[in-house]
């Protein structure tokens, strides 16, 4: 663990979290049958197949799930030197007339969300567009508000908050922490 | 990533594969309903042609299109080049204008370095003289990685005119960076004097090299940069060093026939090899615009 953080979210919070949130879309999209999961890279992808397996449990439902990177589409490319480009995989059928559920781990400024949306009407025209998040941080600087919100966690600009996730990471936890510095004080919502 | 690009000499293995691997995500934008991307929103991109060029030039120009960048071309014939202005000027009238990226393609070995030193914004050689020719290099190293799989350790055998060719050191620089293993393959009169300082084997013998290679490059002999001669006849070429259908079974069965464009159908490639689903050339003009997108987001997409 970095120095001076703390964990807000342990593995089994994490599942529940995420349990809670399978139900919760399956509720607000009526069965979820035009569910489709999209993963914001990089941990937003493993979200969302933890997303659907749980919606395949409880329902027998296999919903498509993909990831969509949004490096090309950010507000802040001219701020660093050029980034190297995340996964975008479309599930099979598109996303016309789909109910697209984003999923990212951290929502913070909500400009990540804000590229997600524009790459978004790049693909294809989804009947409605809905945001899950293992965390909503607070301090918005765009109109932008999640669906789904595993914890709100009230915070400082000037802490941290990382998550790591088994897949990536090797464990599961939220840790809140003092800020690092970082390129531009409003660059992501990671 | 660096400013300009200008050799593949210069690019670290992993820079290099950064590239390879940024296309390979760029290439579905073709596959996509918006075949654009908005990345390059407000930059703009010079395409600055001396010599004649279809293939690079369109190449190019859809590849800044697709990442919404303003193109302007200028080609030598028709502009203030043709009165005889030089290129230093030229360079500084497109400095004003406000050019962010300068795509440069020259007669004169050098020109790209020249450009660079004149220029805030980025250079990248799309070709100059007999020297290199470094995203012909990556769309082939791209190409070879997609329909084989790996570059390390891969065999690749270069045949032709070695000696007018930029795309031979381009790809001898990278390859050998990439970790794969070039055999530079022409007469002795086709190949440089320094050719021994080059990361390379050389062979006079192509049926030698065949079945030890995974890939074969044919490159075009440059009859318009020759003021001599160097082999006896065409046709004495074509048999030494041209790729027909009875060589190409000789080599393993999934080994793949490239060719920067443009081919002389029975000199360096006969028909039936050229027409052959083991030959690359589309694909490598299709792998071109996604490979220059790369290349063009790394240099103007970041501060």
């Amino acid at each position: 663990m970095p120095d001076g953080a703390r964990a807000v979210l342990d593995g089994p919070e994490i599942n529940r979290a995420l349990t809670r949130i399978a139900h919760e879309v399956l509720e607000r999209t009526k069965g979820g049958r035009r569910v489709t999961l999209l993963g914001i890279p990089s941990r937003g992808v493993p979200l969302a197949r933890r997303l659907a397996q749980r919606i395949e449990r409880v329902e027998d439902l296999k919903v498509p799930t993909g990831s969509l990177d949004i490096t090309m589409y950010r507000d802040d490319l001219r701020l660093a030197p050029a980034r190297a480009l995340g996964k975008t995989e479309i599930p099979t059928g598109g996303l016309d007339d789909r109910v697209v559920v984003l999923v990212d781990d951290v929502l913070f400024s909500g400009r990540t969300v804000r590229a997600a949306l524009d790459a978004l009407g790049d693909l294809g025209r989804p009947r409605a567009v809905q945001l899950a998040v293992l965390v909503d941080r607070g301090h918005r600087e765009l109109p932008i508000r999640a669906d789904y919100v595993g914890k709100n966690l009230p915070t400082s600009l000037r802490e941290n908050v990382t998550v790591r996730l088994t897949e990536t990471d090797g464990h599961d936890a939220v840790l809140l922490g003092p800020a690092r510095p970082r390129p531009g004080a409003t660059e992501g919502d990671e | 990533m660096m400013r300009h690009l200008l050799s593949t000499g210069d690019l670290t293995r992993d820079e290099a594969t950064l590239v390879l691997d940024t296309a390979a995500e760029l290439a579905r934008v073709g596959d996509r309903s918006v075949k654009k991307l908005p990345t390059l929103r407000g930059r703009t991109v010079v395409n600055l042609f001396y010599e004649d060029s279809t293939r690079t030039r369109t190449s190019f120009e859809l590849a800044a299109k697709r990442l919404s960048a303003d193109v302007i071309n200028f080609s030598a014939k028709g502009s203030s080049v043709s009165k005889g202005e030089s290129l230093k000027d030229t360079a500084l009238t497109l400095q004003a204008m406000g050019a962010d990226g300068v795509v440069i393609r020259h007669s004169a070995s050098g020109a790209a370095h020249r450009l660079a030193n004149w220029v805030d914004g980025s250079v990248l050689n799309a070709g100059d003289g007999t020297h290199e020719h470094p995203t012909q290099a990556l769309l082939d190293a791209f190409t070879m990685r997609s329909r084989l799989g790996r570059l390390e350790g891969l065999r690749v055998a270069i045949v032709g005119d070695i000696l007018h060719s930029r795309v031979a050191r381009s790809n001898v620089l990278l390859l050998n960076t990439l970790g794969a293993h070039v055999t530079l393959v022409a007469p002795p009169t086709l190949l440089p004097v320094s050719v021994h300082t080059w990361p390379c084997e050389v062979s006079y013998d192509l049926d030698d090299v065949l079945p030890k290679s995974d890939v074969v490059m044919l490159l075009r002999v440059q009859a318009e940069r020759m003021t001599e001669s160097y082999f006896p006849s065409v046709r004495e070429y074509s048999r030494n060093y041209g790729l027909d259908g009875e060589r190409l079974a000789r080599m393993p069965q999934d080994a793949i026939v490239m060719h920067p464009g443009p081919m002389v159908r029975g000199v360096e490639i006969s028909a039936e090899v050229a027409d052959s689903p083991r030959c690359t050339v589309t694909e490598q003009v299709a792998n071109g615009v996604s490979l220059r997108m790369a290349v063009l987001y790394l240099l103007l997409g970041g501060s």
